[in-house]
């Protein structure tokens, strides 16, 4: 039986570590919270495209608001909901920079959706985040635009119903409808390998921004593990088994371009 | 001999044990012996038999991107991509 290992060996190499587009700064987000990988995620893809230099990041109102203090590339905040409306401004005027926006279903879906509607409609050139994750995080769990019908939350404490406050919004099937948009994909961040798929959908999103072929979304269903009371653990499981079979995983829209690019990559 | 082996930045890390839900050979474990400056007890690797292989899997999944990964180059072992 030989000691564990301290420090690597000199046969070993580096094989993962942290992003160099992701600030070294510790994030307030609560221990198990996707947000975390989502941003890594981001981060991976900017640093392997190499774009690091010419990013521009719109940060939300939401659990998100610090985005741009956690990543080391150039940002902004905007007002709640706003960011596809100031990232549509920047990109008019700085064409050559990539501008993303990442953004929280209360923020996108709730008070933001006529911003993302219409950036869509337009087909502005920008790149969309979208952390879905069914209910409003930053201001303590508060029933949200994505929430499920009979999902608990501190505003719908019996559980949401329809009769009181309507269906569950899905964005990627609204903004898939619109000819401005180029891709619509939805991905899930529960596990391992639906990461790695997240991670390449966040990857070919930029590249279509790269190539300017219109706008981009990469819905990211994610958890909440504090204001959903669960572990960290339980709520990956509570994305697959409650989340997925409400937000179906898949490409949305993806055009003969963005394919083209996705095989590409 | 292990193939094998993670670094936890235990100052980020945040005790939230995804990884060791996740880690297949079942060698990561959360050091409630240990409390970093935020109050949260880490993940670390607990491998005395050595049999971290350098999946990464830990890393993929860590919402606090703190987990390093190394393994020895595949050449090494004999076939595989180049890493």
């Amino acid at each position: 039986m030989m000691q564990a290992l301290r420090e690597p060996t000199a046969e070993m190499e580096v094989i993962y570590q942290h992003p160099a587009a992701l600030s070294e700064c510790r994030t307030h987000y609560c221990p198990g919270c996707t947000h975390g990988i989502a941003h890594r995620l981001l981060a991976e893809a900017i640093d392997e495209l190499g774009i690091r230099e010419r990013v521009i990041l719109v940060a939300p109102v939401g659990c998100a608001v610090f985005a741009y203090e956690y990543f080391e590339v150039d940002g902004c905040e905007a007002a709640h909901g706003r960011a596809p409306a100031m990232a549509t401004g920047i990109k008019r005027s700085c064409p050559e920079n990539l501008v993303i926006t990442y953004q929280g279903d209360g923020d996108l879906a709730s008070i933001g959706a006529a911003e993302i509607l219409h950036a869509a409609a337009r087909g502005e050139r920008i790149t969309t985040i979208f952390v879905n994750n069914a209910v409003y995080g930053m201001t303590g769990g508060q029933m949200a635009p994505t929430s499920l019908l009979g999902q608990k939350t501190t505003s719908s404490p019996a559980g949401r119903m329809a009769t009181l406050t309507g269906y569950p919004l899905h964005m990627c099937e609204l903004l898939s409808g619109l000819q401005g948009s180029t891709y619509i994909v939805r991905r899930s961040l529960h596990d391992v390998r639906h990461i790695r798929q997240a991670k390449k959908a966040i990857t070919t999103a930029l590249r279509v921004q790269m190539a300017g072929l219109g706008f981009g979304m990469v819905e990211l269903l994610s958890s909440c593990p504090t204001n959903w009371g669960l572990t960290p653990e339980q709520a990956m499981g509570w994305i697959e088994t409650k989340l997925i079979p409400q937000y179906p995983l898949g490409d949305y829209k993806v055009t003969d371009e963005a394919k083209a690019l996705e095989k590409a990559g | 001999m292990a193939h094998g082996m993670i670094i936890v930045d235990e100052a980020h890390c945040k005790g939230c044990a995804l990884c060791t839900t996740a880690c297949p050979q079942q060698i990561l474990e959360i050091d409630t012996q240990t409390l970093n400056d935020r109050g949260y007890h880490p993940a670390h690797l607990a491998d005395p038999a050595g049999r971290c292989t350098g999946c990464a899997i830990c890393a993929v999944i860590c919402p606090d991107a703190c987990i390093t990964v190394y393994r020895e180059a595949r050449a090494k072992q004999g076939g595989g991509k180049d890493a």
